[in-house]
């Protein structure tokens, strides 16, 4: 017979404590803000505008990330080399960095007074104030978020597989996709949607770097700081859609990899 | 739970419970300012005198005039509240949560240009291709703005306002954008350019164009200090704060 201890108390304690935090404010979003506001504040141009541009923004940069973090995280995975821990740390760093740094660097690297602003410039290509500027921030902040999942992903990839694809003769590209992606896949969705989810509420360093105006750098987040003042409950309602699309994005991912990719979503 | 979440956003200014308990005279009280972003440097460089004078401590939290009556209308610990204008307090003390608006001082509203550029009035802002910033609507800054392009001829004004690259929430977005390079013109006030040591300059608006531009500030109604408050108040029109308001360029109450 065993008797009941005292830490199991101590871990439902917790766990009870640290879903209320969790949850109350997400709670309060919607407790405050009727369905009916809702509805009313998304006929609301401004708004639409807003959500427009962010899952706009957000899809590019998603694409970006794809495109570039997925080669990236295998090389990383893959290799071995001297001071690949530093690489990896540089690669994370913007995962701790906070957003007004992250606008500040942006600035001071792409702005017009940037390092290479000039070049930047003279390629034709407008960054500050302008919706390519919301990309390259969401694309900043997000793609960590990716890559390190996407490298742990690869990582864990059982070589055995890749080897023999290797020694039946197909060259290494071949093998990185037809064997790595597709059995890494679970990995690289689960960074996607981190990775779209940051993106998508990404604030300071857009509002610092890109600036805020409605239609082409205004997104969702910074349409809901522009209404805090003055029209809460337009706030309040386009905070609560931003809770809907992120929790969306989440369950789907979790659904799509069959619940136990981020950790059992299922009850075992 | 509206104040809930502001609070948990807005980590200065309320959250951490600013009741230290008994309240022996020799235990230093805090007083919690929300001042207009425009005047950041003049409060900042006069609340260590006010503190050594009154033995408290001041916690100052600049933000958009708007936000910070936001913020005490979501029930913000603060003591004091000093806007840009004087509507903001008006429509506080009207609701019950500030007492009677103080006028302590004006500011002048002009064109912000960076200190190489070629542009010299407003017709230069209407110029098309002109990146212009401005104040978004909610935020005093902003609402002088449209005040004073409403004067305009009508095809003038549609010209600026379609030269408007990004809506900023307080006049430091404004100053922020000009300063690098990424406007070319501005609406701040003169106290604004002033702070920038010649990075930028202002250029002075036409008497029938300029927004009469004043500043009004009064006691939080649940103010957790009400009566260093008060002296804060004071202060502003005669004393420390005062003498480094007309140091930034700020004008006496009208």
């Amino acid at each position: 017979m065993t008797r009941p201890g005292w830490f199991p108390i101590v871990l439902g304690l917790s766990l009870a404590v640290a879903l209320t935090f969790l949850t109350l404010p997400v709670v309060a979003i919607f407790i405050d803000s009727s369905p009916a506001d809702l509805i009313a504040s998304l006929g609301e141009p401004g708004a639409l505008d807003a959500l427009r541009l962010s899952l706009r923004t957000t899809a590019i940069s998603i694409g970006i990330i794809l495109l570039v973090g997925t080669p990236a995280a295998y090389l990383m995975a893959t290799r071995s080399f001297r001071g690949k821990a530093l690489l990896v740390t540089l690669i994370e760093l913007p995962l701790v960095l906070p957003p007004a740094v992250a606008g500040i660097g942006l600035l001071a690297a792409v702005g017009p007074a940037g390092i290479l602003g000039g070049t930047v410039e003279a390629a034709g290509i407008e960054l500050s104030l302008a919706t390519a500027g919301v990309v390259v921030a969401l694309t900043f902040v997000a793609s960590p978020f990716y890559v390190r999942q996407a490298m742990t992903a690869f990582a864990a990839v059982d070589r055995t597989l890749f080897d023999a694809s290797r020694t039946l003769g197909a060259s290494e590209a071949r093998g990185f996709l037809r064997v790595m992606i597709p059995v890494a896949l679970p990995g690289l969705v689960a960074g996607m949607a981190l990775a779209l989810g940051r993106a998508l509420g990404e604030f300071g360093a857009t509002l610092m770097f890109a600036g805020s105006f409605q239609g082409i750098t205004q997104t969702v987040p910074l349409a809901i700081y522009d209404r805090f003042s003055t029209e809460f409950e337009s706030a309040l309602a386009l905070s609560a859609v931003l809770v809907a699309v992120s929790a969306a994005i989440l369950l789907s991912v979790k659904l799509v990899q069959g619940g136990d990719a981020l950790g059992g979503w299922r009850a075992e | 739970m509206g104040a809930l979440i502001v609070c948990a956003a807005v980590a200065a200014g309320c959250g951490d419970d600013s009741d230290d308990g008994g309240g022996d005279a020799d235990e230093p009280v805090r007083l919690v300012v929300s001042a207009a972003a425009s005047m950041t440097a003049a409060i900042e460089s006069c609340a260590p005198r006010f503190e050594e004078e009154q033995n408290g401590e001041v916690r100052l939290s600049f933000a958009g005039s708007d936000e910070l009556a936001a913020q005490i209308r979501q029930g913000a610990k603060v003591d004091v509240y000093a806007a840009a204008n004087t509507r903001l307090p008006d429509e506080l003390s009207s609701e019950k949560l500030l007492s009677e608006p103080v006028e302590f001082a004006t500011n002048e509203f002009v064109l912000a240009v960076p200190g190489d550029s070629d542009i010299d009035s407003v017709e230069g802002v209407a110029e098309e291709g002109t990146k212009l910033v401005i104040g978004s609507e909610s935020v005093p800054i902003g609402a002088y703005t449209r005040t004073m392009l409403a004067r305009l001829p009508a095809g003038q004004e549609k010209a600026i306002l379609a030269n408007v690259r990004s809506n900023e929430p307080d006049v430091k977005g404004v100053v922020g954008k000009l300063i690098q390079g990424a406007a070319d013109a501005g609406f701040v006030y003169v106290t604004d350019v002033n702070a920038t040591g010649g990075k930028l300059k202002a250029i002075d608006l036409p008497e029938d164009l300029e927004p009469q531009v004043t500043y009004a500030a009064g006691v939080v109604s649940k103010a957790p200090e009400p009566e260093l408050g008060r002296r804060f108040v004071d202060g502003l029109t005669q004393g420390a704060c005062a003498d480094a308001l007309k140091e930034s360029g700020f004008g006496p109450a009208p």
